[in-house]
């Protein structure tokens, strides 16, 4: 706050303004571990706020500076930003009728210069007092989800969740690419604790109902829990580094940097056994530059790995199985965050690299409960209308739909390419043998069970031996498992000219 | 006390710890079968085993109880 004077003057309007609300306010923040909305664009910013707009709104009010919002332009990495920043130091954040004016006219200015948005949350929500004014009209609250909607796709949207996101105001962070919740502060809720109980009859906590832990782990509405405001500002700045500033443009290109080196190398960590697992995380760090991992919704349905990376410096996004977890298998929660993952990078120009370790989507009452084939389309919905460059590599197993999904040969990947060890199938050996053979198996005698599955088993092996399946121009090439980065890298530098319009409409009818 | 729970529905394929044993977060005390997978199921704090409730064979549902850990 540099422009508090120090002198004997008395503080100007102005001064008093960037002070924020009364002292108790700012040392309710500080036990909790929030720091002062001023302080946060300090940090998320190269220079501080370059410009702000509508300091002084409601400043004749006196006990409202700036209306509880700071917006303005300021720099990440040297690129222009626009920012929205509750200050819950004034009447806990809450939006009047130009709080919400300020940030319409923010999303607008991101709007014409074309660049990100970031959304600094920290609300209690409406001030229901100037509910008339600033609710239900033309430029009411709602003009923000509606600019919000408008602008996905076009600038990137980035929440960073310092305290509540109540009611209405929940959806700021819903229609963000993606939001980065503090532990134990940040919270997003359509009801209070308070208003179950008095509505529903439900005696809950706030942690528990609608906490950053819950919304990263569970909801999927959060996509990364930080541990302190600093963490989720460092998290901010480093993810927009692998985006361009909109979606008419490309990511800088890093300096390439070579992989970690580690003792093992890809061929000794992929278990022979198809039904042994093995941590993916290990394989995509042999093959992406050094450090340059960004992982998105890491704690939410960690079957499948999500995030950015770069490769020989240019920016990646990820989309591996994992078979560390629930065998790699796809759910109902997996296929949705794949979902929006995919149409994020596709949005904004960034390749996408399939590492597919895959038995198939999950199946059982339980999934089909929860509409695991409504979910499984919105994967294979956007994995198809995405025009970026599509690489897709079979690690060790590709089976039934879990190949679709992943980006297989039918689906237009610019190149589908397999490990030496690995399978393609609509099923496992295991499980197609039982499949095809299960009566002839029961009428034979016990003793010679064992050997005719065995020898099924074989020939179906040999079957969807991955040399036939090359041979057959299935997959486009087979691999050495230690070749893989080399090959990627030259493989992704090459279909960076790709241009490709998926289909001229208006637009797809989602299976959302 | 805590119980560790199936990540997924499936067969108890092993039991890989007995009761009484010490176990640390993060170690393997159960192996499911599911989708002819091995599915590994860890502890998720440190303590030692005080009952084992699923049997190897068993169908156990997700978020069935598998065993605990004081």
């Amino acid at each position: 706050m540099s422009n508090i004077s120090t002198e004997n003057t008395p503080p100007t309007m102005k001064d008093k303004i960037l002070t924020g609300g009364l002292p108790k306010y700012h040392d309710k923040n500080a036990q909790q571990g929030k720091l002062f909305v001023r302080e946060r664009l300090e940090l998320l910013l190269d220079d501080g706020l370059q410009s702000e707009d509508g300091l002084y709104a409601n400043c004749l009010a006196g006990d409202l500076p700036a209306d509880g919002v700071v917006t303005g332009i300021g720099k990440i990495h040297g690129r222009t930003v626009c920012v929205l920043a509750n200050d819950s130091t004034i009447k806990a954040g809450s939006w009047g009728k130009r709080t919400v004016e300020k940030m319409i006219r923010i999303q607008e200015t991101a709007e014409k210069l074309n660049c990100p948005l970031l959304y600094l949350v920290d609300s209690a929500g409406a001030r229901i007092t100037d509910q008339l004014e600033m609710f239900p009209g033309r430029r009411g609250a709602g003009r923000i989800f509606y600019n919000q909607v408008k602008l996905s796709g076009k600038v990137p949207q980035i929440c960073l969740l310092f305290g509540p996101s109540a009611a209405g105001g929940a959806y700021i962070p819903a229609f963000c690419d993606i939001v980065v919740m503090v532990e134990g502060n940040a919270s997003m809720y359509l009801g209070s604790p308070r208003m179950a109980e008095m509505v529903i009859g439900e005696k809950v906590d706030l942690e528990t109902m609608g906490g950053a832990k819950m919304h990263c782990s569970v909801s999927g509405c959060g996509d990364v829990l930080a541990k302190t405001e600093q963490e989720a500002i460092a998290y901010a700045r480093k993810y927009l580094g692998y985006f361009p500033n909109n979606y008419a443009e490309r990511s800088k290109v890093e300096a390439p940097k070579p992989p970690a080196t580690f003792d093992k190398t890809i061929e000794e960590l992929i278990p022979q056994n198809q039904n042994v697992p093995f941590d993916m995380y290990k394989l995509i760090e042999r093959i992406i530059d050094e450090d340059s991992f960004c992982e998105v919704k890491k704690l939410f349905a960690s079957e499948l790995i999500t995030g950015f990376a770069r490769i020989n410096g240019q920016s990646v996004g990820i989309i591996a199985n994992q078979p560390r977890v629930k065998g790699g298998v796809l759910f109902h929660d997996s296929a949705d965050k794949a979902a929006k993952f995919i149409s994020l990078c596709d949005a904004f120009n960034i390749p996408l690299l399939f590492l597919a370790d895959v038995p198939g989507f999950m199946i059982g009452t339980q999934v089909e409960r929860a509409g695991i084939i409504r979910h499984g389309a919105k994967m294979i919905f956007a994995m198809s209308e995405a025009t970026v460059p599509k690489l897709t590599v079979i690690v060790r197993k590709a089976y039934g739909a879990g190949l679709y999904a992943m980006a297989g040969p039918a689906f237009e990947p610019d190149c589908c390419i397999a490990l030496s060890n690995a399978q393609i199938a609509v099923m496992g050996p295991e499980a197609a043998v039982n499949a095809v053979y299960a009566n002839k198996i029961a009428e034979l005698p016990k003793e010679e069970q064992a050997n005719f599955i065995a020898e099924k088993r074989k020939e179906y092996q040999e079957e969807i031996d991955v040399y036939r399946l090359a041979s057959e121009l299935i997959i486009d090439d087979v691999i050495e498992p230690n070749e893989l980065r080399k090959v990627l890298e030259n493989r992704l530098e090459l279909y960076m000219s790709k241009y490709l319009l998926f289909s001229q409409r208006k637009h797809g009818v989602n299976p959302v | 006390m805590a119980t560790v729970k199936a990540s997924m529905a499936g067969t108890v394929w092993k039991i890989v710890v007995t009761e009484g044993e010490k176990v640390t977060a993060g170690q393997d005390v159960a192996i499911l079968e599911s989708m002819k997978m091995e599915i590994p199921i860890a502890a998720e704090e440190d303590g030692v085993v005080t009952k084992i409730i699923a049997n190897e064979g068993d169908f156990i549902n997700v978020d069935d109880d598998i065993l605990e850990i004081e």
